[in-house]
């Protein structure tokens, strides 16, 4: 019996459906993931010595050509007439997106020279050393560390890491579907988590930072699954704009099997405060936020810095896309909650930053009350809320930038002198260092003439056109309290005495210099010219949502 | 033509930039820089003089557009100058008597090591006066203004080491205050009413008619209490005294030129605005009488060289003001007597500056005595200036003075009567602390007393370059009346800006004239009678009620004290109290109450992830709660 080979494969019925992926579109998110995946290889296959230079150049291209796509997609119209959802309905292409990607592109690039600053440390055994430990799996102070040390190794994997949290952030505010957000939470905070754990110095309280950034940042994460399993559970589907048909009560189809629990508003009400929760989490926004100061302070500075800058422009730009493309037929459910947040977040960080005695610390309070200020815009639901918010984002990210990069150039021989006594007369010391570093608490505080008023007044009077004038009394106060310890950081460099034995500026490589100067640059164009940049953020603040009849 | 306005006012400008910031390279040459710029402006103004007599009437106002300086929707400020006979007056008066006060300054300040700096605040004062008298709205004439209250406080304080010309200058300038802020009013209810500031907008019978009668009264009194405090009249005449701590010259300038002359300018120049409102009107003629009364008693009490001149100022300002006060038939004469005056009381004060710079220094005319055989240029030239202020038949005073009186009766009814009285009881006053100083400094016995450093007065005469000035403007108070007064040639020169007003006093003019002489010369034998024919006691006499209080300046001083100062000092003790307790009490306990919410708040962050995790899901919780409670309401 000769078997019938053919009896074992049968015709497809129908030809196989190949999504079609608008490769060009999603082009910034493509250029650095896979410049990532290629980090990993060089890791793999290039010496170790030509390692560092590789990597470096490698991401420096790759960010650079992430932004100068994200800029050819702009001039394009993909951020207006021409916006679209790519990739089988996954991932948004419109304004918002392709504005905070941007904004991602270039602070990613930014830190990028700030993880590759070598000059800060003295050079230990005749080669020049990073911030982050030469063998991080090591016991800390181990011998295996030691060894480390002595042949003088790096750790260039922080490289990719940047390279995939910033991939997986410029997916996380243009994703328009659940899963897809998920993803890419995930795939912005696992690098993230690994990267807090490499500090060169006080590598403990760095692995400390680490674990309980994973052990709260997987908590949420099941919150926010948990919830997406229940919208699911609503809406049949986990694409944005089906949820949203749903919610506003024309839904395509029924699906069968989940006619039980369909339509049903408990679901969704509970799924989509999980959601959100997540997605706060993330922001850094009370009663979610105690992850931030711990973190902050622990994570190697420069890890510090990206991440308060990145994280928070994508976590924004998520919730935005959430609540305006998904959410806004919840809109009265869900505005009253954000307003208790955005009030407890912006008077908790301002309160709680008053008695804080690090530098670091102090900053992560400043910036959970950002997160409140922030929030403030996003509430206002109108385009001014949108367009204030993003430039707020914009603004906040390369203050924060600048701010954590001055903090590594203040060293004693134990590493950053990051407690703020250890500060006092920097001003008389190093008149320039301590003076941009007053800038950035100006604009963090919103003096006028820097980005940080620009920004606050856009979020603020958005705010107030929409009706919320208790938010902007709340948030003007809070901005008072706030003021009270930026100034008081200015005082105590300029007008205490220098301690003895206090720390030194350390004379950094072009790579820090030029990002503290970008930012003060930014900081101040920003300030005293806003308009352009706030009209540019104001056309990009139309968010694209399929059709409620193609949505699956 | 036009463009020569500009450099009027440019040249002195130029010369305080220059003199202010140039250094100690100019030390040498700075101050014949500043005379010779000086020289210029008078050279420009000259020209533009000449250029202007050679027009019909009607046309010889110039105007001259810099740029716009404020140029906002419903809000036009130009930095403009308009040149019309009224500002033509004033241009040649400041620039003519402020040259000649620079050229004096030479000699006098020749030791003094702050020269350069000296010549540059002159330079500046007579700028700013310039800006005043030529600015063609409100806007830029406050501009003037504040620059000649500026400069009057740099160089009334110009001795700065000495405490007293510190508080001097301090004085004028917070007593000048109160009246700027009346001009700031004024300009602010001006721009409220009329919608402008510009002379051509609101100067015009029309227009302002149209604005209310309480709103133009307004107005008019507001412009009142700013020309009070430039002009020191009564009640904001307490500066004027204190301010001969200043250079001599200062004073000469400050009386003469600018400064005390600007508020007579503003009230003549906001004539259109006076005219429509009576009641300020009437207050302009009270505050001139009382100044003119109160600068007299104070100049006849007083044995301060400088400030028995000074008290004399206030007296013949409060002349202007009250001929001001009359409306069209006294802006001219009120003029008239300004520009006379200027000659004169610029002479006095360059001769009380000889004196005292042959006596070293000093300014009690009971040591002085017997002079006029030591200084014969000044005994000349003082006693000439002396005879126009005292109006002696045929000089200056006589027929600027002799007008205003008559104007005065003309007032009619029994107001008439009172400012008329008023006017030749002043006469009669002024005659007598004239003579009395006259008599004090040049005749008499020698009652010189060596000053502090034990040095014997050696009484000389000033170097030519003082004495010139005082020549010229000898001649000036000579002469300036009579030619002035033939065929109304002032009057017709200033009519078609100020108009002219004809009323029949109850009086003639010869009537008047004949009064104002015997009254003059019953003041002269007054002082006769006291100081000419017994010999001057070195130290004076206790005197009467009356002398003691003049001698403090009426008490304006105990006044002020009792009425403003200590009231303030109470309200700002108790402003004080108020900030220290309550204020700083809300703030501070805010702030702490904060501190402690943010370190009782910071415990709850006690670094253990479970309790963040218990925080996250407690949060949770709450959203989840609140998102479905919100449904449920």
């Amino acid at each position: 019996m000769s078997s019938d080979v053919s009896s074992l494969v049968t015709l497809a019925q129908t030809e196989p459906v190949f999504p079609e992926i608008q490769w060009a579109a999603l082009s910034p998110t493509l250029i650095v993931l896979g410049a990532a995946t290629l980090g990993i290889l060089v890791e793999a296959f290039v010496p170790r010595r030509a390692r560092y230079a590789t990597q470096l150049v490698l991401s420096v291209l790759a960010l650079a050509a992430a932004f100068s796509a994200v800029i050819v997609l702009a001039v394009g119209d993909y951020g207006t007439s021409e916006a679209l959802i790519a990739g089988a309905g996954a991932i948004a292409v419109d304004g918002p997106a392709l504005f905070l990607q941007g904004v991602l592109a270039l602070v990613a690039l930014v830190s990028v020279f700030l993880f590759a600053e070598r000059r800060l440390d003295p050079a230990e055994h005749g080669r020049p050393v990073d911030s982050f430990a030469a063998q991080p799996a090591a016991l800390p102070g181990g011998p295996a560390e030691q060894q480390a040390v002595r042949a003088g190794w790096m750790t260039t994997d922080v490289f990719p890491l940047l390279l995939f949290a910033t991939g997986g952030m410029m997916i996380f505010p243009a994703a328009n579907d659940l899963l897809v957000l998920f993803i890419a939470l995930e795939v912005l905070s696992l690098p993230l988590y690994m990267l807090c754990a490499l500090a060169r110095r006080r590598r403990l309280l760095s692995q400390e930072a680490a674990v309980k950034y994973f052990l709260l940042g997987a908590f949420a994460s099941a919150f926010l699954l948990f919830g997406i399993a229940l919208l699911y559970g609503y809406a049949g589907s986990l694409g944005y704009a089906r949820i949203a048909a749903v919610i506003g009560g024309t839904p395509p189809e029924l699906d069968p099997a989940l006619a039980a629990t369909m339509g049903n508003d408990a679901l969704l009400l509970i799924g989509g405060a999980m959601v959100l929760m997540g997605l706060l989490f993330k922001v850094g926004a009370v009663p979610f936020h105690m992850w931030t100061p711990d973190v902050y302070q622990g994570a190697p500075t420069p890890v510090t810095g990206f991440m308060a800058a990145a994280t928070k422009v994508a976590a924004f730009g998520a919730l935005l896309r959430l609540l305006y493309v998904v959410l806004p037929g919840l809109r009265w459910d869900w505005e009253p909650v954000l307003w208790g947040v955005a009030i407890l977040s912006m008077v908790a960080g301002a309160v709680i930053a008053i008695t804080q005695t690090d530098v670091k610390r102090l900053l992560a309070y400043s910036s959970i009350a950002h997160s409140g200020f922030i929030l403030a815009g996003v509430i206002a639901v109108s385009p001014d809320g949108v367009s204030s918010a993003l430039f707020y984002l914009a603004a906040y990210s390369f203050v924060t930038l600048g701010a954590f990069a001055v903090v590594t150039l203040v060293r004693d021989p134990q590493g950053e002198a990051t407690h703020l006594s250890k500060w006092a007369g920097l001003g008389r010391r190093s008149p320039l260092l301590a003076g941009v570093f007053a800038l950035f608490l100006l604009a963090f505080a919103g003096i006028p003439l820097t980005s940080g008023f620009a920004g606050k007044f856009a979020v603020f009077r958005a705010a107030a056109d929409a009706g919320a004038m208790g938010l902007v009394v709340v948030g003007v106060a809070a901005s008072a309290i706030a003021a009270f310890f930026y100034v008081r950081v200015i005082v105590l460099m300029f007008f205490s005495d220098p301690q003895p034995g206090g720390p030194s500026v350390v004379i950094p490589s072009p790579l820090t210099v030029s990002v503290v100067g970008l930012a003060a640059v930014v900081t101040l164009v920003l300030g005293i010219a806003p308009q352009y940049f706030l009209d540019l953020a104001g056309q990009a603040g139309v968010f694209v949502q399929q059709a409620a009849a193609t949505a699956r | 033509m036009e463009s020569l306005i500009g450099g009027l006012v440019a040249a002195p400008l130029l010369g305080a930039a220059v003199l202010l910031t140039g250094g100690r390279r100019l030390d040498r040459s700075g101050h014949w820089l500043g005379t010779a710029l000086a020289g210029l402006s008078f050279v420009f103004a000259a020209v533009l003089f000449f250029d202007m007599l050679g027009k019909d009437a009607e046309e010889r106002t110039l105007t001259s557009h810099l740029f716009s300086w404020v140029p906002v929707e419903g809000f036009q400020a130009d930095v403009a100058f308009q040149l019309d006979q009224l500002s033509m007056t004033f241009v040649l008066l400041v620039t003519s008597v402020g040259s000649l006060i620079h050229l004096y300054s030479v000699g006098y300040m020749a030791h003094d090591e702050r020269r350069r700096r000296f010549f540059g605040y002159l330079n500046l004062f007579m700028g700013a006066m310039l800006l005043l008298v030529l600015a063609d709205n409100y806007l830029l004439l406050y501009v003037g203004w504040e620059g000649v209250g500026l400069a009057s406080f740099l160089l009334i304080g110009f001795w700065q080491h000495k405490p007293s010309a510190a508080t001097a200058a301090k004085k004028a300038f917070i007593v000048n205050r109160v009246g700027d802020v009346g001009l700031a009013i004024a300009i602010f209810l001006m721009f409220t009413t009329f919608g402008s500031f510009a002379f051509s907008a609101v100067l015009d019978e029309q227009v302002a008619a149209g604005a209310g009668q309480a709103t133009l009264t307004g107005i008019g009194l507001m412009l009142l209490l700013a020309a009070c405090g430039k002009s020191a009249q009564v009640p904001l005449q307490s500066w004027l005294g204190d301010a001969m701590e200043g250079p001599t010259p200062v004073s000469a300038l400050i009386h003469a030129a600018t400064m005390v002359t600007a508020g007579v300018y503003l009230v003549v120049r906001s004539a259109d605005i006076f005219n429509l409102t009576p009641d300020a009107q009437l207050v302009v003629t009270i505050v001139g009488a009382a100044s003119l009364l109160f600068g007299a008693f104070v100049a006849c009490a007083k044995d301060d060289i400088k400030k028995s001149l000074a008290g004399s100022t206030m007296s013949q300002i409060g002349y202007m003001m009250l001929a001001a006060g009359l409306g069209p038939i006294g802006y001219v004469f009120a003029i008239m007597h300004l520009v006379t005056h200027g000659f004169f009381k610029a002479g006095l004060f360059l001769g009380a500056g000889s004196v005292m710079h042959a006596m070293n220094d000093e300014v009690d005319m009971r040591r002085y005595g017997a002079l006029r055989r030591h200084m014969p240029v000044t005994f000349v030239t003082f006693g000439l200036a002396y005879l126009a202020i005292i109006g002696f038949p045929g000089l200056s005073g006589f027929f600027s003075k002799d007008e205003i009186i008559y104007a005065a009766f003309a007032k009619g009814g029994t107001q008439g009567w009172i400012l008329g009285g008023v006017t030749l009881l002043g006469a009669a006053l002024t005659a007598y602390y004239m003579t009395r100083m006259m008599l004090l400094t040049f005749f008499g016995e020698k009652r010189w007393q060596p000053d502090a450093a034990g040095r014997e007065p050696h009484p000389h005469e000033a170097p030519r370059v003082m004495t010139i000035p005082m020549i010229v403007l000898a001649v000036g108070s000579v002469g300036a009346g009579a030619y002035f007064s033939l065929g109304e040639r002032f009057a017709h020169w200033l009519e078609p800006v100020t108009g002219l007003g004809h009323e029949e006093a109850p009086l003639s003019h010869g009537m008047v004239s004949l009064a104002a002489t015997a009254v003059m010369l019953i003041g002269v034998a007054g002082a006769w009678a006291q100081y000419g024919r017994r010999p001057v006691p070195l130290v004076a006499p206790a005197g009467r009620w009356v002398t003691r209080a003049a001698r403090r300046d009426l008490l304006q001083d105990d006044f002020n004290h009792a009425v403003l100062v200590r009231p303030g000092n109470y309200l700002t003790r108790g402003l004080v109290y108020v900030d220290h307790k309550l204020v700083d009490g809300v703030v501070n306990g805010t702030a702490a109450a904060f501190g402690g919410l943010s370190g009782r708040l910071r415990r709850v962050q006690n670094g253990f992830a479970r309790s963040y995790a218990v925080s996250m899901f407690g949060g949770a919780a709450v959203l989840v709660a609140a998102t479905l409670l919100m449904r449920a309401v």
